[in-house]
């Protein structure tokens, strides 16, 4: 009896407690969504709207906004522009530091950790530090307007956390797979190629992820590359829309809408290998 | 986690054997050919990796170094107009240049103060069993995986005092006294800055912390509890001190985050109202691909570069020395 009487008595504040609790969540909850609604309603509604009606529901609800985005050649051409840019980043950074990572995690050599901590340190350096040489250095080189010009230095930036995260991978496979590879002939690409890699599926699509993600991201290398509109990448893309129809709110609101659909979609879908991928580069080292 | 990574360490060791492969019979000679074979298939698998990695990023820093010290325009070839250290004095003294550093380290301070404790606070909360949990943990990321570029041109609009939502907002709630005109008002800019990086940041934070906190074995807390320590205790015992390593980790990318900061203030508000929101990248942008002052933007990047070296790797030595060794190779770009 006098037990239960005092769990009651425990209970009680406790749920209280835990709504006060989970009130905090849902009000930082909302505070997360409220900007995008506000976008998402935004962009049905007119600029008159806009301003008389901040809250409520558009009335009537004006689609002419949005199809404009998505009949517009100039949108999925960015949308292409990004989507290759981004898997052409992955394929380069990903097939360079599997090499590499593979050398790191499974050779003795002289000047092994010299070169990894070179490559590591690499994660120190701000994008922005080498921007401007950069732009010298693509622009003697006939890079400029150039996709390669953007796909090679961002492989290259993100060469050090990729090697990192796979050569930690690459050495929890055991030696004695090596061994039995190596015994029944197979070369070093060989096992490299037809052992490692497959074992190496989900480091694999780890890193993958991450690269797509910061190429599809990436603003400040296409707004320097990139002056034709023909190459521009979506964050770019939006960035100038934004100028051009500064004073059409509702606009501007739907094009950034549907410019957020494909990195959301893409999140829904790959959210595992991106957040292992970033806890695993933040913590593993 | 010490011996897991000195385990790691030694494996490579394991690999040793293969230098000189059994298969070719022990005599010198063919060992000789099999070492070589190895560095031959050394030197291949390091090939692309270092090509581009020497080239785009160690070429370009070194060239932002020697293009430092000389007065340049950008054009024709490597420049010739050697002006020493001008460049530095000037930076200096130039009163925007000295307010990017001090509007950095007030972007530093409040993401400490504000942003992290945020973050650590919602990933505890999430940790518990709770309805939703799920949801609103991918909730509180997703503006993560939104470009800066978006986010930027999505909180314009919703700071517009026309047609944004912002101030409506606050006055809903009772707060018209801190409507403000959010972009355009240089004594407030800073913490409109601030408020869209938390917007966009602390989920990436708080995605840290709970793989801190789930690295933490229960018993431990367990034990605790047993033992009659009150929530409170636990935390500030048993959860806090085991979260070190992810709050400096945490923290060490907030603070190099905040150096390179700017795709989303370049949105924004392009550094303006009159400075008022510039940041270092931004002032080094400007000079270098608006103003053609390219020696002088370099001098800027060799000082962000310094910064963020000097920064790192006294971070390494005096407060991660503690923690797993390399743990600092956090990622880049995120804060």
């Amino acid at each position: 009896m006098s037990r239960t009487g005092t769990r009651a008595r425990v209970r009680k504040p406790r749920r209280l407690r835990n709504l006060g609790l989970h009130a905090i969540v849902v009000v930082i909850g909302a505070l997360i969504v409220v900007p995008i609604g506000y976008g998402v309603l935004g962009g049905f509604k007119s600029n008159q709207q806009l301003s008389t009606n901040p809250f409520g529901l558009p009335s009537p609800w004006v689609v002419s906004n949005y199809t404009d985005v998505l009949t517009s050649p100039d949108f999925w051409r960015q949308v292409g522009n990004s989507t290759f840019i981004a898997v052409a980043t992955a394929l380069i950074v990903v097939a360079a530091a599997a090499l590499a990572g593979f050398v790191f995690a499974r050779f003795a050599f002289r000047g092994r950790e010299l070169l990894f901590t070179l490559f590591t340190m690499g994660l120190m350096f701000p994008f922005a530090v080498a921007i401007l040489p950069l732009f010298v250095l693509l622009r003697s080189l006939g890079l400029l307007d150039n996709p390669l010009g953007v796909i090679l230095p961002q492989a290259a930036f993100a060469l050090p956390v990729t090697i990192i995260i796979l050569r930690g991978f690459f050495r929890t496979i055991p030696g004695e797979v090596e061994e039995a590879a190596t015994l029944d002939g197979c070369s070093a690409f060989g096992f490299f190629w037809r052992i490692l890699l497959p074992m190496a599926r989900p480091a694999i699509a780890t890193v993958s992820v991450l690269a797509v993600v910061n190429s599809w991201n990436n603003f400040f290398l296409p707004l320097v590359v990139f002056n034709s509109p023909e190459w521009w990448t979506i964050p770019v893309g939006v960035q100038q829309f934004s100028g051009q129809y500064s004073t059409d709110t509702a606009k501007v609101l739907a094009y950034v809408i549907v410019a957020m659909l494909p990195a959301l979609a893409f999140y829904a879908v790959a959210e595992r290998q991106l957040i292992s991928g970033l806890t695993a580069g933040a913590t593993k080292g | 986690m010490r011996p897991e990574t000195l385990a790691a360490d030694e494996r490579p060791a394991q690999a040793e054997p293969r230098r000189a492969r059994p298969a070719s019979g022990g005599d010198p000679a063919g060992r000789r050919r099999g070492r070589r074979r190895a560095l031959v298939t050394i030197t291949l698998f390091l090939l692309p990796a270092l090509v581009l990695f020497v080239l785009l990023v160690l070429v370009p820093i070194l060239l932002a170094g020697y293009a430092s010290v000389f007065k340049w325009n950008g054009f024709g070839g490597l420049p010739t107009d050697f002006v020493g250290l001008d460049n530095f004095t000037r930076m200096f003294e130039d009163p925007v240049f000295l307010g990017d550093l001090w509007r950095g380290l007030v972007l530093i301070v409040l993401s400490l103060a504000v942003q992290l404790p945020l973050a650590l606070g919602l990933a505890l909360l999430l940790n518990r069993p709770m309805r939703g949990r799920a949801f609103y943990r991918l909730l509180f990321f997703a503006p993560y995986v939104l470009s800066e570029v978006i986010t930027a041109v999505l909180f314009t609009m919703f700071f517009s005092p026309e047609r944004g939502l912002a101030n409506e907002m606050l006055s809903m709630v009772g707060l018209e006294e801190l409507s403000s005109t959010w972009l355009s008002d240089p004594s407030s800019v800073m913490y409109s800055v601030f408020i869209v990086m938390t917007w966009k940041y602390f989920g990436f934070h708080m995605i840290l912390y709970l793989a801190g906190r789930q690295g933490i074995p229960t018993e431990l807390i367990e034990a605790a509890q047993l033992d009659g320590a009150s929530g409170w205790k636990v935390f500030r015992h048993v959860t806090l001190p085991l979260l070190g390593p992810t709050i400096r980790i945490s923290a060490f990318l907030s603070v190099i985050g905040a150096i390179q900061l700017f795709d989303l203030v370049w949105v924004l508000t392009e550094g303006g109202p009159i400075h008022a929101s510039e940041t270092m990248a931004i002032t080094m942008f400007t000079f270098g691909f608006g103003r053609y002052q390219v020696g002088y933007a370099s001098a800027i990047s060799v000082v962000m570069f310094l910064i963020s070296l000097v920064f790192a790797l006294g971070y390494q030595r005096f407060v991660l020395r503690r923690d797993t060794e390399g743990a600092i190779t956090g990622m880049r770009d995120q804060r």
